[in-house]
């Protein structure tokens, strides 16, 4: 999917980019091929050209056929030769309510008004009913969106005269024959007008100018919108909605904070925004979505969170949990695997803007929603149309799936190489140095609060942490890392007390914000050089194992430390000579201060 | 905004508009000299100036620029206000 096409996505760089996106599109030419033709009852121009952007971004590559300006009706209930010989399998029908011919009259009685409605309605329910049977074709009608202006104010409801009153009851009897005929899609510009603003929708000088029914600004979002039945009449809509958990789900971290100390449920603000994402994102079951999770988690504490007495979610309300210490790309693709899905059926959603580079990058045909808070969170899952609903026939979705399978497994290739080189492209660096008085508040508040990456678990108060501050018998790093998404803030500590030429190494913790992107290596370097510097040869590790450090257990091994003895309850010695150490690699770049 | 700044900027935006990255305009320049430009493409173009100047036409003006030079004018004199 090309980028500026993602949801959500920068309308106006759409519209003036729109040549160039067409031709990179028009590169990579596979798709289903689709028949379309769009009949407008005001210009259509601009929302074909962007229509087809979203329909090739997503796979389907439309023919279209665009009737003369405004002849929506006599081409569908006449026809034209260019018209019969296209043979459309799908028709958009583009009328807007300055399409409406018959409006009310002010003082107009019921009688006089329902004739007008019965009319009006049955030029409609004519020119569908002429396709239908003309072409066998999928038609989607734009309802009605209410009007600019209101010369009655507020009475334009509740009077048989007012002209709300009459769009609105036009709208239902639209609706009731969308219930009554198959292949029959209403594309609710009612709705959409009134999210995008009615008084921006109704951009009169490009009405005047160009005889455009809507602003041209909303033509991206109209488009957008479009494609989503298309692309779900046609199958494409997305089948999986994969999940983070830690501050996506719930508040917080449950490794770090317990069940207890995450934020779910209705007893602060926070808790209840969460709960109110995680009832919007249970009722995706009811639409045949299914629900993933997709987490940096022991699969203990995964459970953990889930299980929490104040959350709706359960960890049975999900067709798979992914909850380890692997790429999310990875678990993402073996989830697709087990599920036996392609990827492009999955939206994969995570607070955590470097989880979702990571996965866009590795598996592009995977949508990736990232959202800054769990309001956010709703209205990108409800915003995106990845879901959208029709009803179409399941066998025929699987068995498009089936016959991609192969190729998408073949063009699954490119990537980045290699996970090196994912991490060379965040351009990472790290100020790693002594404990700065100004950080030791947050220094100890980390001895606090990290238990997952944490060797010994080792808590500190702050009076304890000036002491160790202050002593000459320390070797002491705090690690700060920056990457091109922003600044992580201090991520790790190391303590070491130094006794004679041995460092025995107190304290070894790390955020698993930054798991996985070398910073342990840049610490363990430089630790390694401080005891060189200091005259140590043997460096000790402790581990303690409790129950939410496990993903540390081999920390030291991987360092290059020799284990030298291990207890009954599992409580490791680690040791290194610093002389044969051979500096890890990183792809950080290490600065000495914040400065420099 | 000076005209010559207005300029540079000015041909950016056609050249995204057009997607042709050695379109060069002047004052001079109509819808005639590119081929692309046509009546439909009018409206993107004006919006996308609109965007990028964070300014917007009047209707007259937008049916009446005859030449690149008169909308540079227009977007010289509009930048004066702001």
């Amino acid at each position: 999917m090309l980028k500026e096409l993602c949801f959500p996505f920068d309308g106006d760089l759409i519209m003036q980019s729109k040549r160039k996106l067409l031709r990179l599109l028009k590169e990579n030419e596979s798709g289903v091929k689709l028949r379309v033709a769009v009949l407008g009852g005001s210009t259509t121009s601009d929302i074909i050209k962007v229509l087809e952007l979203f329909l090739r971004d997503r796979g389907i590559i439309p023919e279209f056929y665009e009737s003369e300006y405004a002849q929506y009706w006599s081409d569908a209930v006449f026809g034209t030769p260019e018209l019969d010989e296209f043979k459309p399998e799908l028709v958009f029908i583009h009328t807007t309510s300055r399409n409406i011919e018959e409006k009310p009259t002010v003082g107009e009685d019921e009688t006089a008004v329902s004739g007008k409605l019965e009319r009006e309605f049955s030029r409609y329910e004519k020119m569908w009913n002429a396709l239908s049977e003309k072409f066998g074709c999928v038609i989607i009608q734009n309802n009605f969106e209410m009007p600019s202006e209101r010369l009655l104010g507020n009475r334009e409801v509740g009077v048989p005269y007012g002209r709300i009153d009459f769009i609105t009851r036009l709208n239902v009897k639209l609706y009731d024959y969308a219930q009554k005929h198959n292949n029959f899609y209403i594309h609710d510009i009612n709705y959409l007008s009134a999210d995008y603003g009615l008084e921006r929708w109704h951009e009169l000088r490009h009405w005047h100018l160009y005889k455009y029914a809507l602003s041209v600004s909303a033509i991206p979002q109209f488009a957008y919108s479009l494609s989503n039945i298309i692309c779900s009449v046609m199958g494409k809509n997305k089948k999986v909605l994969a999940l983070d958990l830690d501050n996506t789900l719930w508040g917080g971290v449950i490794g770090d904070d317990g069940q207890s100390g995450i934020e779910i449920g209705s007893e602060t603000s926070e808790g209840q925004s969460y709960l109110r994402l995680q009832k919007y994102i249970k009722a995706h079951k009811e639409i045949g979505v299914l629900l993933t999770v997709c987490s940096k988690n022991d699969p203990e504490n995964a459970l953990e969170g889930l299980n929490h007495p104040d959350g709706v979610l359960k960890p049975n309300d999900f067709a798979l949990i992914k909850a380890n210490w692997n790429e999310k790309s990875l678990n993402l693709e073996e989830t697709a695997q087990e599920l036996n899905l392609l990827p492009e059926s999955f939206v994969f959603a995570d607070d955590n803007p470097a989880e979702c580079e990571i996965v866009k990058a590795q598996v592009p045909e995977i949508a990736v929603l990232n959202f800054s808070d769990p309001e956010e969170c709703i209205r990108y899952i409800d915003k995106c149309g990845y879901f959208e609903v029709t009803n179409l026939s399941a066998d025929d979705a699987k068995r498009s799936e089936m016959y991609a399978a192969n190729a998408q497994r073949a063009a699954a290739e490119k990537k980045f190489a290699s996970y090196d080189e994912f991490l060379a492209s965040l351009e990472m660096t790290a100020v790693i140095g002594d404990f700065d008085p100004v950080h030791i508040p947050r220094i100890t508040q980390l001895t606090n609060k990290s238990n997952q990456f944490n060797c010994t678990t080792k808590r500190y108060t702050g009076a304890e942490m000036e002491t160790v501050a202050k002593s000459t018998d320390y070797i002491r790093l705090c690690g700060r890392l920056t990457d091109k998404f922003g600044d992580n803030g201090i991520v790790s500590v190391v303590i070491g007390e130094k006794r004679n030429a041995e460092l025995h190494i107190d304290l070894w913790l790390m955020s698993c914000r930054v798991l996985k992107r070398g910073m342990e290596y840049a610490m363990i370097n430089r630790l390694v050089e401080e005891a060189k510097k200091a005259g140590i040869s043997e460096i000790y590790g402790y581990y303690y194992p409790t129950k939410k450090n496990a993903m540390v257990k081999e920390l030291y091994g991987d360092f290059g430390f020799a284990k030298i003895s291990e207890d009954d309850g599992g409580n490791t010695v680690w040791k290194l000579e610093t002389a044969g150490y051979s500096p890890k690699k990183i792809f950080i770049d290490i600065k000495e201060n914040e400065n420099g | 905004m000076d005209r010559e700044k207005v300029t540079a900027r000015l041909t950016e935006v056609f050249r995204d508009v057009f997607d042709d990255e050695d379109l060069e305009i002047n004052d001079s320049t109509t819808a005639d000299d590119i081929e692309a430009w046509d009546s439909l493409e009018h409206i993107s173009l004006v919006s996308a100036v609109e965007k990028a100047f964070k300014m917007r036409f009047t209707m007259k003006e937008v049916s009446g620029m005859k030449n690149v030079g008169e909308m540079i004018s227009i977007l010289c004199e509009r930048a004066k206000k702001c």
